[in-house]
C-alpha cells in the first residue's frame, strides 16, 4: 500500500519507550522477531515484544503443545527458552540492527530469579524495555501464580523495580477477581505501564481416548475467543491506574483493536493472530490511521479512553 | 519465505480421501526445494485461527501442487474450493531434503508421505527404488508418478489388498538382505510416525544415511511459537528441542530422539 506522509500522528510513548506507532506484538506469538522479518518489515511495527526469556535456559512441556479450539486455540508451551545469556547472543545482535523499540518478556519461578534475570537484561545493549510475565507459579511458594496473589506480585514487581531502570512493563494474569486491584498494585510498586491479557486458562479432551489433548493436560487460551474479556479488563484497568496501558487479547483487525484504544489502551499488541496472518500487525496500523482520519482525529492519543457510557 | 496470494488452478480428486489441488503462486513456487511446506490459510473456515501445512507435491514455473487427505475440517474447506478462488499461501517454508546423492536414493513413503518424495524423485537427477506402504490400496498413491520417471516400484500393504502383504519396513528389509551391496543405499522417507521410526533403526543398523520428514502439529509454521517441536540429538550427545517447520522437517535419523 503507497500512503501519503500523513499529518495523523500514530506515535505512542509508554513512559520511556517511544514508538512510532501504537501497535506491537504479543510475547510468545512472535518468535525473536527475525523469524517472520522476511515477510513483515520490523521497523513498520511500533515495538517488538519478544518471547519470554528467563535466567537460565528453559525446556518447556511435553508435546503437543498447541491445539486448535473454536474461536481460538489453546497453548501449553511452557516457556522454552535460551536463557538471558542465550538470548542475548543469539538474538539480540539481528534486533540491534533495526530502528524498532525491543521489549523484553521476562519470567522466573521464585523472586531472586525475575530480580536477577531483569539485571542482567538491563545490561543487555538494544534491551528498550522489560514487560514482566507474572502469571508463572511461584515454585518456591506452593506453586501459586505470581499475578493471582496480591502479596506475592506486589513483592515481584516491586522486586524488579529494583533490580532495572528500564521501563517495567507488568503483564497482568486475567485469572483474578477484580484486575483493577492487580493494576494499581503495579503501579504503586513503579511499574512504567502495564499489560494485558495473558492467557485464560483452558482444557479441551479428545473423546475418542478420553486423554486431554495438550501433554500438559491444561493450557492458555487466546485468540478471537477471548477478546471480550480482554476488552472489559482494559477497561477495568485504565479506570483504576494513570499508567500507560498494553491491551491485548483477540485482536485481528484495526476494528478489534479500536476496541482497546477506546477502553483506555495506549497501545494494542497483536498475539495469535500473527499465525492467521503475519500482516495482521501492519493492516492494523494502516486501519487505525483511517479510523482517525475519517473521525477528525490528529492522534491517536485523542482517541485513548474515550469510551462514553 | 513469501506471502502471497493464490489462486486456484485445479482441484482434482486423486482416489478415495485424497485430491490434488494446483495452485498458481509465483512467489513461492520460485525457490521451493523437495521436502519444504506451505502454510495455507483456508478460506471460508470461520472460528479457526491456525493454517495447514502440505508438502510440496510438485512445483513447476508459477504454480505449486499439493496433494491431500481429508481428514478434518480444515481438509474439507479446501475440499470444497473452485478453480478462480483465491487462498493465501506462506512458504516455502522449512529445509528440505538434501539434493547431492552418490549412493543408491531409497524412498519410502506412507500414505500423504509420498508426495515431498514423488518431488523429490523429479529433482533428484538420479533413479532408484520407491517403497510404499498403506492400510489398502486406497492408501497407496502416484504409482504411475514414479514409473514415469523410471523408478522401481515396490507396495506393501497390511491387508494384502494390493502388493506384498505387510509393513512397507518389512519388505524393505528383505529387499535390503538380498540385494548385492555394490552401492549403499540412502534413505528418504516420509510418513507415520511408526514407519519413520522403524526405517530409522534399519538404517542405523545398516550403517546407512536416512533423512526422515517428521510431521507435527503446526502453529505459526515460521518458528517462532514452539509448537511443533521434536526431541533432537545434538552432535555432543545432549538433547534439545528443535522445531520442525523451521529447523526441519527433514532431519537425519541420528538426530531424531523417539519417545519410548
Ligand atoms: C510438514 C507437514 C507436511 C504435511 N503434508 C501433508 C500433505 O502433503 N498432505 C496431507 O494430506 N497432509 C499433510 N500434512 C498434515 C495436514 O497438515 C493435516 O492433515 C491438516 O492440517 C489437517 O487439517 P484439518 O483441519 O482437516 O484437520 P483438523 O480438523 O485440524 O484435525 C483432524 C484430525 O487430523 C489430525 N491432525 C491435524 N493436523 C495434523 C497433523 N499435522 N499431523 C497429523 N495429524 C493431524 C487431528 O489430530 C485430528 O485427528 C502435513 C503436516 C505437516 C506438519
Ligand atoms: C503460543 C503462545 C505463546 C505465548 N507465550 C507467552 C510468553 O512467553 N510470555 C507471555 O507473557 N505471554 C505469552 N503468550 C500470551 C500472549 O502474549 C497474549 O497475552 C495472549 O495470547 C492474548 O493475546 P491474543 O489473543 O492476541 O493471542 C503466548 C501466547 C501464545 C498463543
Ligand atoms: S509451528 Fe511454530 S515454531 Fe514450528
Amino acid at each position: 500500500m503507497n500512503h501519503e506522509p500523513s499529518a495523523i500522528d500514530l506515535s505512542v510513548d509508554l513512559n520511556g519507550i517511544e514508538m512510532r506507532n501504537p501497535v506491537t506484538v504479543a510475547s510468545g506469538t512472535f518468535g525473536y522477531g527475525q523469524e517472520y522479518a522476511d515477510i513483515v518489515d520490523l521497523e513498520k511495527l511500533g515495538a517488538i515484544v519478544v518471547k519470554g526469556v528467563s535466567l537460565e535456559p528453559w525446556d518447556g512441556n511435553q508435546t503437543p503443545r498447541m491445539v486448535e479450539v473454536p474461536g481460538g486455540l489453546l497453548n501449553a508451551i511452557g516457556l522454552q527458552n535460551p536463557g538471558v545469556d542465550g538470548f542475548a547472543e543469539t538474538y539480540m545482535p539481528f534486533l540491534r540492527k533495526h530502528d524498532v523499540p525491543v521489549i523484553v518478556n521476562v519470567w522466573g519461578k521464585s523472586v531472586d530469579e525475575y530480580a536477577e534475570a531483569s539485571a542482567r537484561l538491563s545490561d543487555v545493549e538494544g534491551v528498550d524495555g522489560l514487560e514482566v510475565n507474572i502469571s508463572c507459579p511461584n515454585i518456591k511458594e506452593g506453586g501459586i501464580a505470581f499475578g493471582t496473589d496480591e502479596k506475592m506480585a506486589a513483592e515481584v514487581i516491586s522486586a524488579v523495580r529494583k533490580s532495572t531502570k528500564l521501563p517495567m512493563i507488568p503483564k497482568l494474569s486475567p485469572n483474578v477477581t477484580d484486575i483493577s486491584i492487580f493494576a494499581h498494585i503495579a503501579e504503586e510498586e513503579g511499574a512504567d505501564a502495564i499489560s494485558l491479557i495473558n492467557t485464560l486458562p483452558g482444557m479441551a479432551i479428545d473423546i475418542e481416548t478420553r486423554k486431554p489433548v495438550l501433554a500438559n493436560v491444561v493450557g492458555g487460551l487466546s485468540g478471537p475467543a477471548i477478546h471480550p474479556v480482554a476488552v472489559k479488563m482494559v477497561w477495568q484497568a485504565a479506570q483504576a491506574v494513570k499508567i500507560p496501558i498494553i491491551g491485548m487479547g483477540g485482536i485481528t483487525d484495526a476494528a478489534t483493536a479500536i476496541e482497546f484504544i477506546i477502553a483506555g489502551a495506549t497501545a494494542v499488541a497483536v498475539g495469535t493472530a500473527n499465525f492467521t496472518d503475519p500482516a495482521t500487525c501492519l493492516n492494523v496500523v494502516v486501519g487505525i490511521e483511517e479510523y482517525l482520519l475519517r473521525h477528525g482525529m490528529k492522534s491517536v492519543a485523542e482517541l485513548v479512553g474515550t469510551l462514553e457510557v | 519465505m513469501n506471502i502471497e496470494n493464490a489462486s486456484i488452478l485445479k482441484q482434482e480428486k486423486v482416489t478415495g480421501d485424497y485430491n490434488v489441488l494446483v495452485l498458481d503462486v509465483p512467489g513461492v513456487s520460485a525457490h521451493a526445494q523437495p521436502g519444504q511446506f506451505v502454510h495455507i490459510l483456508v478460506p471460508r473456515l470461520e472460528n479457526h485461527v491456525l493454517r495447514r501445512p502440505f508438502s510440496l507435491y510438485g512445483v513447476e514455473d508459477r504454480t505449486i501442487s499439493i496433494l491431500y487427505k481429508r481428514v478434518g475440517k480444515g481438509t474439507a474447506a479446501l475440499n470444497l474450493l473452485q478453480p478462480g478462488e483465491e487462498m493465501s499461501v506462506m512458504g516455502p517454508l522449512g529445509n528440505g531434503f538434501p539434493m547431492e546423492c552418490d549412493c543408491h536414493p531409497v524412498l519410502v513413503a506412507g500414505g500423504y508421505g509420498v508426495a515431498p518424495l514423488c518431488f523429490l524423485a523429479e529433482k533428484l537427477g538420479k533413479k532408484g527404488d520407491l517403497f510404499v506402504g498403506g492400510r489398502s490400496e486406497a492408501d497407496i498413491l502416484c504409482i504411475e508418478d514414479f514409473e514415469k520417471l523410471g523408478w522401481n516400484v515396490h507396495i506393501a500393504t497390511e491387508d494384502g489388498s494390493v502388493g506384498q502383504k505387510g509393513l512397507v519396513t518389512e519388505i524393505l528389509d528383505a529387499w535390503l538382505n538380498e540385494r548385492a551391496d555394490e552401492d549403499k543405499p540412502v534413505f528418504y522417507a516420509c510418513g507415520p510416525d511408526g514407519m519413520l521410526k522403524a526405517l530409522g533403526n534399519l538404517a542405523e543398523s545398516k550403517g546407512a544415511t536416512a533423512w526422515l520428514s517428521l510431521d507435527k502439529h503446526m502453529g505459526c509454521g515460521a518458528g517462532a511459537c514452539l509448537a511443533c517441536v521434536h526431541k533432537l540429538r545434538k552432535k555432543d550427545g545432549s538433547e534439545e528441542w528443535g522445531r520442525v517447520c523451521k529447523d526441519g522437517p527433514v532431519f537425519e535419523c541420528r538426530e531424531i530422539v523417539w519417545e519410548t
